[in-house]
């Protein structure tokens, strides 16, 4: 990571975001190398190849991708692993008996339940899916909106580049939690999906300019010359030969904001600004819903809280790693 | 260097135009929009038709968006719906504004005191074991939901050990004569030492957990800066004038690695109102950022536009300041 010192906030926002985005032009030109094979004094080594090298020794990478293939595969199988539905309410009688209005841990409820009766570990499984569910699809939608921003400046240039690249400044410019409640805030009643929309368009800026950045890399490479020369339109060299070569550092960055989004879904939550309805339990909503109890029965925001935090560790050391492994200015 | 600050002024109230037109759309497009959130559940068409004509909503956008520049540069906010109903939203956010700067200045104290030198001692031993802790660390300092945090902090040393305030900025037995707003500097001047201390415990726990983020940011950037420094050729020629090490890391290293850092802090100052929104609200914390998370939930669109152009014109200032400090550090900035 280069810190360019002389740069104001948003300038060191935006040339994190363009280092990264330089590591595109990089990545293709190597690419192009290594597959005409006509360098023969350089034992091509594709910028892929040496990153993932680097990577299979690199602990840091090893523990992320370890906590996130775990994460993903919990989300996916456990409608089928939760001992019970999310949504019913085995423990209700219990609730409603008063003595005791969260049920602790009994047989077949391993973690006790919750305020609703409702038992603790399922609806932890089943957030699981939920959780990656909000995260994964705000990135993409964020990632689209990005691309089709970044590609519109990034294909065009002249004052299409400038228009688009001034709205992202200003988006950016905004701290990113507000810019969140803001938009979720236009919802007349808040649910997943304004959620997921409210934390989509904030990531919008960010793939918008490394798009955009690398676009411009990729443009200035010798196969798009070759590419122009040999007279192809300019929709295929667009979308064939620029496009394809500048994602590497987008999809570096969709990690990282993978982790981003569930920490801010989980702070939207809190100030009520998500999802009402609990029957699809999710862990920032978990985590939300149970404030007002942490004096009393704090293990009911410790789970959640305690999946999300590892969750989005993960994805913060896959992306940071994968991140330093693509960038040539650390490549040995 | 004038016609550098004349230029980035334009900038600025270029950028302060557009932001106006954001807001003003985002207004309009509230559900709801002001006129049902006026009158609540009273709204009938008549009703609705006449506030509607008083408010000059049914105006064309263009003179609506005139007028509400005016109202905005008179300083006239509307009266607020939720947070405190009926009074004056402006005078809300003036009378809560004192609580998230002294919040924000304890925080701004946590973060550097940590951060500036674990980051100086991780980078000089790189790769030691303290070197790793503290970047998993700080890692983890990202990780951590903010008001997560803030609940943790609550909940071991308020409910658990009962060392410190659970909530709010003072506790209610203490009668603390109001001088600044500033509870801590208000308790020094008057010379009412336990009012002072009281208000100082209430702060610690809200200061940690928002000072959690900016210890991440000024650790992280310190690491990179003193590395970086250490490169340089100018240290390797102190070295080998046979300085002492005590001259080369305080006049070479640190006060060269330090010149990103203050911006640094500078601009993290700017950004704490997000971390204060979920910090204040977790620990009822009377600041703008309750206020914030308040006028959000009860939809009290009137303290929303005073708090949200505040912060935003906050953070355009504080940018301009950045870019002239350094401009005034670095010249080549000038001509660019």
């Amino acid at each position: 990571m280069s810190d360019n010192p002389l740069k104001s906030h948003s300038d060191r926002r935006k040339q994190r975001i363009d280092d990264l985005a330089a590591t595109a032009g990089d990545t293709a030109r190597t690419d192009t190398v290594t597959t005409a094979g006509t360098v023969e004094e350089a034992p091509g080594v594709s910028l892929i190849a040496s990153a993932w090298r680097r990577l299979r020794r690199n602990p840091v990478f090893i523990v992320g991708a370890v906590i996130t293939l775990i994460f993903i595969i919990l989300a996916l199988i456990s409608p089928w692993i939760a001992p019970h539905d999310p949504a019913a309410q085995p423990l209700l009688d219990k609730v409603r008996q008063g003595s005791n209005p969260v049920p602790g841990p009994e047989p077949g409820f391993p973690l006790g339940a919750d305020p609703a009766g409702r038992d603790l570990l399922s609806r932890l499984l089943v957030g699981a899916q939920q959780t990656l569910y909000v995260g994964v699809v705000a990135t993409v939608f964020g990632l689209v909106g990005g691309l089709t921003l970044g590609t519109l400046a990034g294909a065009f240039g002249g004052w299409v580049d400038s228009f688009v690249m001034r709205m992202v400044d200003v988006m950016l410019a905004i701290p990113s939690l507000l810019l969140a409640m803001s938009i979720a805030a236009l919802a007349p009643r808040p649910s997943q999906m304004t959620l997921i929309i409210a934390i989509a368009i904030v990531q919008v800026p960010i793939f918008a300019r490394l798009l955009r950045g690398s676009m411009l890399a990729v443009r200035g490479s010798d196969h798009v010359l070759a590419a122009r020369a040999l007279g192809v339109k300019r929709s295929a060299i667009v979308f064939r030969h620029i496009l394809p070569n500048s994602l590497a550092p987008v999809i570096v960055q969709s990690t990282l904001v993978l982790a981003t989004s569930i920490i801010d879904a989980a702070a939207l939550s809190f100030l009520g600004l998500g999802n009402p309805d609990d029957r699809k339990p999710e862990w920032g909503q978990m985590l939300g819903a149970s404030q007002h109890l942490i004096g009393d029965y704090p293990h009911l925001a410790f789970y959640p809280a305690a999946c999300i935090i590892i969750v989005a560790l993960g994805f913060t050391l896959m992306g940071e790693s994968l991140r330093e492994a693509l960038d040539p200015k650390t490549r040995r | 260097m004038l016609r550098f600050i004349l230029r980035r002024l334009l900038q600025m109230i270029g950028v302060i135009v557009v932001l106006s037109l954001l807001l003003f759309i985002w207004l309009r497009s509230l559900p709801g929009g002001t006129v049902s959130a006026m009158l609540g559940d009273r709204a009938t068409p008549e009703s609705t038709a006449r506030l509607r004509h008083e408010l000059g909503l049914d105006e064309p956008i263009t003179v609506q968006y005139i007028r509400f520049v005016q109202r905005i540069v008179s300083g006239d906010f509307g009266i607020s719906t939720g947070v405190l109903p009926g009074s004056d939203s402006l005078d809300i956010f003036l009378t809560r504004l004192p609580a998230t700067i002294e919040l924000a200045i304890f925080a701004m104290i946590i973060a550097i005191a940590a951060g500036i030198p674990l980051g100086y001692v991780a980078a000089r031993r790189r790769g030691s074991a303290l070197d790793n802790t503290s970047i998993v660390g700080s890692l983890i300092g990202v990780a951590v939901p903010v008001f997560f945090l803030a609940f943790l902090l609550k909940y071991i040393f308020a409910l658990e050990l009962g060392v410190l305030p659970v909530s709010g900025r003072q506790s209610g037995d203490i009668e603390a004569t109001r001088v600044t707003g500033f509870f801590v500097l208000d308790g020094i001047l008057t010379r009412e030492w336990d009012a002072a201390w009281d208000a100082f415990l209430h702060l610690i726990l809200p200061a940690l957990a928002l000072a959690s983020i900016p210890f991440a940011v000024i650790f992280r950037i310190t690491r990179a800066s003193v590395l970086e420094v250490m490169e340089e050729d100018y240290v390797r020629t102190a070295e080998s004038k046979g300085l002492s090490s005590r001259v080369i890391r305080g006049r070479h290293i640190l006060r060269n690695a330090l010149l990103p850092v203050v911006t640094t802090i500078g601009l993290q100052t700017g950004g704490l109102l997000a971390g204060a929104v979920l910090t204040e609200r977790v620990f009822s914390y009377s600041g703008i950022g309750d206020a914030l998370a308040v006028s959000f939930f009860l939809r009290d669109y009137a303290v929303l536009q005073v708090l949200i152009l505040a912060a935003a014109v906050t953070f355009v200032v504080v940018n301009l300041f950045v870019d002239i400090a350094y401009a005034v550090i670095d010249p080549r900035i000038r001509t660019r």
